[in-house]
């Protein structure tokens, strides 16, 4: 096949433009353990809010002082609604739902995740800046769709107070975010 | 022998070919009254019969209609005119009827459900909402009838090949049949989906479904759909445009070799639309966001292409200098302009697509605005202001009657051109402040960031109001030109010439081997979703029940 000089100059820059990009993506995700929630384990999704897995819902410390957050989705409110967390610090957010599919968004930065009715997503991030971030759901889930908020409320880490080990367990979350 | 139509021969495979026109007309302008009404809506406006309820059926019918019903039936009504043109008659002419009618008889029942509140999931349809089995039958009829239009195609290309040993089919008709390869390796996807899946979940026979399996067939067929969209686009900036321009085609060999990447490359993706759900590995994910930027080869070639046969029309019409050629095209024409405009819109969306596809950006914009205002340059305007230009250039040819209403034809593509850039420019935006799509409302109960969008939403509806109208002159060119136009003998259909000749003629090549390609892309398939799908049925699993909460 004989190919005009311009345009096999063109296909060239093309496959080194591309090449740069197939690095760069591996060296980034690789290199800086950087990768979409990628998490791999399922759960009932009837017991979904009573799953030792993710119960309580809420904020708690593990053993190693390490900070998570579980969150349920559910028609049409995230349970909890609200849960507050310390700047500056690797949060784990630990995601299902327990009906329809639904998308936890904390608007203005990269945390997202979709929670998938017998799945359990799971992301980690840090928030720099205090302040109260709006959670959404952005996946579509029914009439209340555009209703599903929750509030991410971030404190400078010193103001922080980890919450007291006997959580309020998920049935009076549910009556809060209800 | 009433209106001849010259290149279309005989009158009953014209009226095969005008009854698609017809579904595509009207399936557009009814999609096209819901989508300004969405517009407003999510500019937070009060508006009579304004509803939640309302306001998700009317995106499910949205999407349905624009992204499934108006493509598919133009794609399948070109498919014939380009069969004809290649082997001088449409085969199968009664089947091709039989299909027709069932894909219209699919639409109908989806559009039942639809209207009837009965289906509001959306066009994607992510199980557990659980729809009418209506809806689902009837989109797998829409399926089942293009399958019929496949087999068309192909069986045309066979004996166009047979006929002619030593020259290649058309690339017109190339492209048509590796786009019908596409569309057979891509629905597969989806028809396991209903079939398996979602059809005896909606009857009841089944109890429950796997939400990620589902998604995961969804997007296997989702991907390379927007391939079967764009590819008759291209198949018309290829072979119809450099004319219509007054010009050549830049490179023809080059152009059956972009058709075939498309064929290998478009499937092996899906997940890059996955990149946020659970349950699917990393590295799989890695593997087809590799695969997805080899797909922009094929773009860029055929950017290439396209623009140089475009210079070279400039330059018969007198165009000089650097960039002189470009004021020379014919913008006046509403085909040509159409393309260009079409083909101006698919350049930013191209870029928004790269950042979608790349690994560490998709979770910014992931399920928010963005995306709505990204497809809507993409299929919302590479493919569908030119398949709106086609309509110009080929319903003439069709019903032998001049353009009714030139002036609004002539106009219509800078409208749409004007009320897209408002339309999309503000979506990506909003996007990227975090304004998730598929909203009625953008208020969020007066959150602080959620004003940050406010103003942004009100010029997106200015947007959608610009398009409304532009729509709305596509629908009166159109009808007046189906039913009113000064009868009047059109030219016939000549595909774009080839600038220079191969050195030893045109002869079949590697790029002609349609069989072997097919066979290669489902290789590529197997590599890229046998694993992954192996590992996702072999998790300990819990379905899910249906639910209907709208
Ligand atoms: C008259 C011009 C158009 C306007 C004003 C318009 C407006 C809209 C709006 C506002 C939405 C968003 C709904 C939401 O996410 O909340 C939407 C969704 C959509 N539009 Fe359009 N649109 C137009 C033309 C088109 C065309 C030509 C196509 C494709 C051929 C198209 C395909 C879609 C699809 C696939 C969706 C997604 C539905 C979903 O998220 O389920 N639109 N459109
Ligand atoms: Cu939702
Ligand atoms: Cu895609």
């Amino acid at each position: 096949m004989k190919v005009d000089i311009y345009e096999r100059v063109w296909m060239w820059g093309v496959a080194v433009v591309l090449a740069v990009f197939f690095i760069s993506t591996a060296v980034a995700a690789y290199g800086r353990q950087f990768h979409p929630p990628s998490h791999i384990e399922t759960i009932d999704p009837r017991t979904a809010l009573t799953d030792p897995r993710m119960a309580p819902q809420g904020v708690s410390v593990d053993a190693d002082g390490r900070v998570h957050v579980r969150v349920v989705g559910v028609t049409f409110a995230w349970l909890p609604a609200e849960a507050t967390v310390p700047a500056g610090t690797p949060i784990t957010f630990h995601l299902t739902a327990a009906d329809v599919v639904h998308g936890y968004q904390i608007v203005g930065t990269n945390g997202q995740a979709m929670a998938i009715p017998g799945y359990i997503s799971q992301f980690t991030t840090q928030f720099m800046t205090p302040g109260e971030y709006l959670i959404a759901c952005n996946e579509y889930c029914g009439v209340g769709h555009h209703m599903m908020a929750g509030k991410l409320i971030v404190v400078p880490q010193e103001d922080w107070e980890p919450p007291t080990a006997s959580q309020s367990p998920a049935l009076e979350t549910e009556e809060v975010a209800g | 022998m009433t209106t001849p139509a010259p290149g279309l021969a005989s009158t009953s495979e014209r009226r095969l070919i005008l009854a698609h026109v017809w579904v595509v007309v009207l399936s557009f302008g009814v999609a096209a009254g819901m989508a300004m009404m969405q517009a407003l809506s999510r500019a937070n406006l009060e508006l009579p019969y304004r509803s939640a309820r309302m306001y998700y059926m009317s995106v499910t019918g949205h999407g349905v209609l624009m992204a499934l019903v108006f493509t598919t039936f133009f794609i399948m009504g070109i498919g014939y005119v380009i069969a004809q043109k290649e082997t001088g008659f449409i085969r199968w002419r009664k089947f091709a009827w039989a299909m027709f009618w069932l894909a219209v008889l699919g639409t109908a029942l989806a559009g039942w459900a639809i209207f009837t509140f009965r289906a509001s999931v959306l066009y994607t349809f992510y199980p557990p909402l659980q729809a009418h089995p209506a809806f689902y039958i009837g989109l797998t009829l829409v399926v089942v009838g293009s399958w019929g239009w496949a087999a068309n195609m192909i069986v045309s290309w066979r004996a166009a090949r047979r006929t002619s040993q030593e020259r290649p089919v058309s690339l017109a008709m190339h492209a048509t049949t590796v786009n019908a390869l596409l569309w057979c390796l891509a629905t597969l996807g989806v028809a396991s989906e209903m079939l398996f899946l979602l059809i005896p979940w909606s009857l009841g026979w089944v109890e429950t479904v796997d939400p990620l399996l589902a998604r995961t067939l969804f997007w296997y067929f989702g991907h390379p759909l927007v391939y079967f969209w764009l590819l008759p686009a291209y198949t018309i900036w290829y072979t119809v445009l450099p004319r219509e321009a007054g010009g050549k085609l830049f490179s023809e060999p080059l152009g059956r070799m972009v058709f075939i990447l498309f064929l290998i490359l478009s499937t092996p993706v899906g997940f890059h639309h996955q990149f946020q759900d659970p349950g699917i590995s990393a590295n799989w994910k890695m593997l087809h966001t590799m695969l997805t930027m080899a797909v922009t080869f094929p773009s860029l070639v055929t950017a290439f292409t396209v623009c140089a046969s475009l210079e070279v029309a400039g330059r018969l019409r007198g165009g000089t200098g650097l960039f002189g050629w470009i004021r020379r095209l014919p913008w006046g024409e509403p085909f040509v302009a159409a393309c260009l405009l079409a083909m101006l819109l698919f350049l930013v969306g191209g870029f928004g697509g790269a950042v979608n596809a790349a690994y560490a950006l998709n979770s910014v914009v992931h399920n928010t605005a963005w995306i709505q205002g990204h497809f809507h340059l993409t299929v919302g305007s590479a493919t569908a202001l030119t398949f709106m230009g086609a309509c110009y250039w080929l319903v003439p040819k069709l019903t032998g009657r001049e353009l009714e209403l030139r002036l609004l034809a002539q106009v219509q593509p800078y409208l749409w051109f004007g009320g897209m850039v408002l339309f999309s420019f503000t979506n990506h935006v909003t996007g990227l402040m975090g304004l998730p799509r598929r909203l009625f409302e953008t208020g969020y109960a007066d959150a602080a960031q959620a004003q940050t969008w406010e103003s942004l939403t009100s010029v997106s509806a200015l947007g959608g109001i610009l398009l409304f109208v532009s729509a709305g002159f596509f629908m009166l060119v159109m009808l007046g030109t189906l039913l009113a136009g000064p009868r009047k003998e059109q030219p016939a259909i000549v595909w774009a010439e080839p600038l220079a000749e191969p050195a030893g003629g045109f002869r079949n090549g590697l790029w002609d081997r349609l069989g072997l390609w097919f066979a290669v892309a489902v290789l590529l398939v197997v590599l890229a979703y046998a694993i992954p799908l192996w590992d996702m049925l072999s998790m300990t699993r819990y379905g899910s029940p249906g639910f209907k909460p709208f």
